[in-house]
């Protein structure tokens, strides 16, 4: 189909492909992904970036609650709960 | 302590790049399996690890370092298996370099829950520089005969040049 497609001028969408190795033949195969396949990549990626976004969230709050756990005490002034729990081990 | 160490089978990613890798067929004659990657990606997040076909039973435990922060997560299954290895070497990075892991999968052969651990860094000339390691778990008790590395989506594939090495490890 490629070949055909070629002679006729068309310009064809490359699908993604995955390696599989026959570790008792030593044969390498690549091996185009199908259609279901690829709609699983995109669902679990999705899922997987909306978990990075939540963890770099929290580090990012934390890292606040301690600059500011930080900078009160060195003012003497008092800390919130979750300012005292991010020094209290 | 193992005295020995032989290559199964390794793979080179060519032009185009590949979404995964899978060893299959894996020989039931060593006591621990250990795979060395050097992989750059198009992603900026861990990369999943599936045994055989399971697409259930994982959990797993990460701590990472940012360059900036410390972070601690855990894990579980997805239809991909579980993230369990990172080098989060995406287009941010710098150029031509690769990042690079290491999976150990001890006693992959017996009839009880699979195990492993991963260490991986990512190589960046700049302030962001992630590296994570992970301890994690399948309850699945079949021997392995299959590893699928898998990138993050159909997009952040594992570029040309990408390595993957899978040895054999026998304890006797």
């Amino acid at each position: 189909m490629a070949l055909f497609n070629k002679l006729l001028g068309r310009t064809t969408m490359t699908r993604p492909t995955r390696i599989e190795i026959d570790c008792s033949t030593g044969v390498e195969s690549i091996i185009e992904l199908t259609d279901a396949e690829i709609a699983q990549m995109e669902a679990d990626a999705q899922a997987a970036t909306a978990r990075k976004a939540e963890e770099d969230a929290a580090a990012e709050a934390l890292a606040a609650l301690k600059t500011s756990a930080k900078a009160k005490l060195v003012a003497g002034t008092p800390l919130t709960e979750a300012e005292a729990a991010t020094l209290v081990i | 302590m193992a005295n020995t160490y032989e290559l199964i089978s390794s793979s080179t990613v060519g032009s185009g790049g590949v979404s995964s890798i899978t060893f299959s067929s894996i020989p039931q004659t060593y006591t621990d399996l250990l795979l060395k990657l050097s992989i750059r990606d198009g992603d900026d997040n861990q990369a999943f690890l599936k045994f055989n076909s399971s697409t259930t039973g994982y959990t797993a435990i990460r701590l990472q370092g940012t360059g900036a922060l410390a972070q601690s997560a855990t894990d579980s299954s997805t239809s991909q298996g579980v993230f369990g290895y990172s080098v989060n070497q995406n287009a941010s990075r710098t150029a031509n370099t690769f990042g690079n892991a290491e999976i150990y999968i001890p006693n992959y052969t017996g009839s009880t829950a699979k195990s492993f651990s991963s260490d991986g860094v990512e190589e960046n000339n700049a302030t962001t520089a992630y590296s994570k390691l992970f301890a994690g778990l399948l309850t699945a008790t079949a021997a392995i005969t299959s590893i699928t590395l898998s990138s993050n989506t159909t997009s952040a594939i594992f570029y040309q040049y990408s390595t993957a090495y899978l040895y054999g490890i026998k304890s006797s």
